[in-house]
């Protein structure tokens, strides 16, 4: 018998290993023409209390509602009021003032990372305002947007980057993984897809009681390909929970292009139908499709006709976090030619469109987010930067290991007590 | 006060009278009073439904408390362990089953990464209170992929609650605790020990748990404090620190050797016991430390660890440590795995004459 991995000896043929390879690395020109962009309104819109396989053609199309000429098209538009659509417009642009913003402090150094979301805002904002405001949102990372849109302080949200005193999460977790019940937004893992079947949990558990709220998850295309997300998947469906779960296809997983998740193969969103849950493929750039899409998707939910799985087809505009550097992997002319353009250009092109907004107006509100994102930062200040001393008290490390501290947790309090006067003295 | 037999730490118990369970009926009897009391509990798992879960644990529960309260999962320990943590986060304590211990590996993240760290990365604000029941141990002829024991990865995980009772009595007790716990639970169920005491000696049938004082359940609630231990007997020539289907087996021993041993059941191993582990030793002099699971980095290690640190001065000669293998549980060859009275025997010889 031949050795094995030399080959063999038979007269077969030679099994080959496909290895995914992106489109596109640094120095290429970019053509983005494989990409199909179907017609604003051109998907029908069935109901929402379908049944999912009559999804199933949407898994693979691409639904959008904002066309070239900046209108709203067919059976998705959402209608919203030109206020609506004002508030979905301010609330990506302030993400991106908070991201701009966030940045930078990062390579000041007051904080150790940081995770933008530029060109997704669409994503978590859109999709925010379409869930009810105590629907529990599963972010993961990227969704700042969520919080935004539910008028979360931003002092807080910079006290947790900073991991400062005011920190309510007592500057345990990594800069940008909030928490907050309150917003119903739950607590961010750094292992991803986690919080998909802890989605679903809570979702069975809202039926379970017979309450209203539904759960809402995020996830990056690639970690769709964790056990977790088809853990998620399966018991979604077999109790038809009420969730959604929304993929954020930005296209790259850290330097890792969506081959590695298998999008060769076929979309995120078709991964529904072996499931037997419904599936739309919705443009992610498009805030007036992505909020249609979230709100069926919800509204289907509520009405205990079961989960939906979303992909937002969008780009990751910038590099992964402050760790990486994405014109070592990619083309730079990627962000330039992304055949879906910029949510929030889109949607203040549409405005403009209606005559409900002008560039000035624009510039004006770019203008007064940038000052109240920058009062926030120096607001959080107040209470200390990373590394800066202004952290909370030693013994709280010890707390909320356990509900009560048990005696092993104690006696290790006071290790890091006594430490604390050795080394610094003066606190 | 009906039923001292488990010792002083038995809360809310009053003069309810007893009635002969084995362990399955215990844990059964538990799970349907905290139903019953509380409708937040959930039980879920793998054939825990209508079949009532391949040891029968759950059996009858369904049909009395209705299919969303108690109900089967799909194979996927991660989706059983994932979704509990959701449920907990809503507010519900669900009682999830993992069929066997050796099962749970595919949700280990979900319950290191995400159950047992909920608390703490969210400063309080959402919790896990959850119970993951899982019979363990060997001595049922289950090969490699149904006889482990994996506590000591559990009492590794900052937050995470390690619960192995040894009796009928303490099972209904501490399993009733640990469904009222706010904190993520694992409550390891010593398999070979479902039906009755096991005394080591594998070709002798076993005695059914009915003829035992341990076996002589209370009715209706108690509870049995988490972190505190038993002492089954108490002696003076040396402490064994033991757990689950061990505890039988070391009392057996002692017995039949005439050992005036002070065996101490520890029943939680995280929160443990220390006060218990140091007062006995202290007075003996002298440890064994025995458990059914791999010797390295078992958590005998650590209670040698505690016991050197703490009692030192008391000892008099080194502390020994009874284990498994450091293999795979093999299938035909179990008996010759299982730390059985030959290798207790010898430990006791050895720190009996150092
Ligand atoms: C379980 C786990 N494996 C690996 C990582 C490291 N990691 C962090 S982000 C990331 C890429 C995720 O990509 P994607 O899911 O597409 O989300 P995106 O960042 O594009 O929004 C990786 C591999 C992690 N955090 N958790």
């Amino acid at each position: 018998m031949a050795k094995q991995g030399e080959g063999g000896g038979y007269n077969r043929p030679r099994l080959a290993l496909h290895v995914p390879e992106p489109k596109f690395r640094p120095g290429d020109t970019v053509d983005f023409s494989h990409i199909p962009v179907p017609e604003a309104g051109a998907q029908p819109r069935p109901d929402e209390t379908c049944a999912a396989s009559e999804t199933n053609p949407l898994c693979t199309a691409l639904v959008r509602v904002l066309g070239d000429d900046n209108k709203a098209h067919g059976p998705w538009d959402p209608r919203l009021s030109p206020d609506k659509l004002r508030e979905i417009l301010r609330d990506m642009a302030l993400v991106r003032a908070f991201d701009e913003r966030m940045y930078r402090g990062q390579r000041q150094g007051k904080t150790s990372f940081y995770m933008k979301c530029t060109g997704e805002e669409a994503t978590s904002v859109a999709a925010a305002h379409a869930l009810a405001s105590d629907d529990m949102a599963f972010p993961s990372y990227r969704q700042q947007g969520v919080l935004i849109s539910r008028g979360y302080p931003m002092v807080e949200m910079i006290n947790q980057i900073y991991s400062n005193r005011g920190d309510k999460l007592k500057g345990r977790q990594l800069p940008i993984m909030y928490s907050s019940r309150g917003y119903s937004f739950f607590t961010i893992s750094g292992n991803l897809a986690t919080q998909l079947p802890q989605a679903t949990g809570f979702a069975m558990a809202s039926a379970i009681k017979g309450d209203s709220r539904i759960a809402a998850a995020w996830v990056g295309e690639g970690s769709t390909a964790e056990g977790d997300f088809h853990s998620a998947l399966t018991f979604a469906a077999v109790y038809n929970a009420p969730v959604v779960f929304n993929v954020v296809n930005n296209q790259w997983a850290i330097s890792s292009f969506s081959g590695f998740a298998g999008s060769e193969r076929t979309t995120f969103a078709a991964r529904a139908i072996g499931y037997g849950i419904a599936g739309l493929r919705v443009d992610g750039n498009d805030p007036l499709a992505v909020y249609a899409a979230e709100r069926w998707a919800a509204d289907r939910a509520r009405s205990n006709n079961g989960p939906t799985l979303i992909e937002y087809f969008t780009y990751r505009a910038e590099g992964h976090s402050t760790s990486d550097d994405p014109s070592q992997y990619r083309s730079a002319q990627e962000r330039e030619e992304w055949p879906l353009g910029d949510p929030i250009m889109r949607l203040k092109l549409h405005l403009i469109e209606l005559g409900e907004w002008s560039e000035d107006q624009q510039k004006a509100m770019d203008q007064e987010l940038a000052e109240a994102v920058k009062a926030a930062t120096k607001e959080a200040e107040k209470n200390g930067i990373l590394g800066h001393g202004m952290h909370h008290p030693f013994h709280t490390m010890f707390e909320d290991v356990f509900e009560e501290l048990p005696w092993h947790l104690e006696e290790q309090a006071d290790q890091a007590i006594r430490e604390r006067k050795i080394k610094w003295p003066q606190q | 006060m009906a039923t001292a037999v488990s010792g002083d730490d038995v809360v809310s118990l009053s003069d309810a009278p007893t009635r002969p369970m084995n362990m399955i009926e215990a844990i059964n009897d538990a799970l349907d009073i905290m139903l019953e009391r509380d409708p937040d509990v959930i039980v879920m798992g793998e054939d825990v439904g209508y079949f009532g879960g391949v040891f029968r644990a759950t059996a009858g529960l369904q049909d009395k408390y209705g299919k969303t309260r108690v109900f089967d999962t799909p194979i996927s320990e991660c989706g059983i362990i994932g979704v509990a943590v959701g449920m907990g986060a809503y507010g519900l304590r669900p009682v999830p089953e993992i069929q066997f211990a050796d099962y749970i590996y595919p949700g280990l993240d979900q319950l290191i990464s995400e159950a047992a760290r909920l608390r703490y990365r969210s400063a309080g604000e959402f919790i896990a209170p959850m119970t993951v029941r899982t019979p363990f141990g060997g001595g049922i002829f289950g090969g490699q992929t149904h006889s482990q024991s994996p506590e000591a990865i559990f009492t590794h995980v900052s937050g995470l609650k390690t619960i192995v009772p040894s009796t009928p009595h303490d099972a209904k007790g501490l399993l009733i605790a640990a469904i009222e716990d706010n904190d993520p639970c694992i409550f390891f169920e010593p398999k070979r020990i479902y039906n009755g005491p096991f005394d080591g000696y594998y070709d002798k049938p076993t005695k059914p748990w009915k003829d035992h004082p341990d076996a002589k359940v209370p009715e209706g609630y108690y509870s049995i404090p988490l972190g505190k231990a038993r002492t089954v007997r108490k002696g003076e020539a040396l402490t064994v620190l033991v757990y689950g289907t061990m505890v039988h087996v070391a009392e057996a021993v002692c017995r039949e050797k005439g050992v005036d041993a002070e065996i101490i059941d520890l029943r939680t191993l995280v929160p443990l016991d220390i006060e218990a582990v140091e007062k006995s030793v202290e007075k003996t002099g002298r440890c064994l430390v025995i458990h059914e699971a791999t010797r390295t980095s078992g958590f005998g290690a650590e209670l040698v660890s505690l016991v050197q640190e703490r009692c030192f001065y008391h000892l008099e000669a080194p502390v020994e440590r009874v284990t498994g293998f450091d293999t795979p549980y093999p299938h035909s060859l179990e008996w010759a795995y299982f730390p059985g009275p030959i290798r207790i025997g010898e430990a006791i010889d050895k720190l009996l004459e150092a």
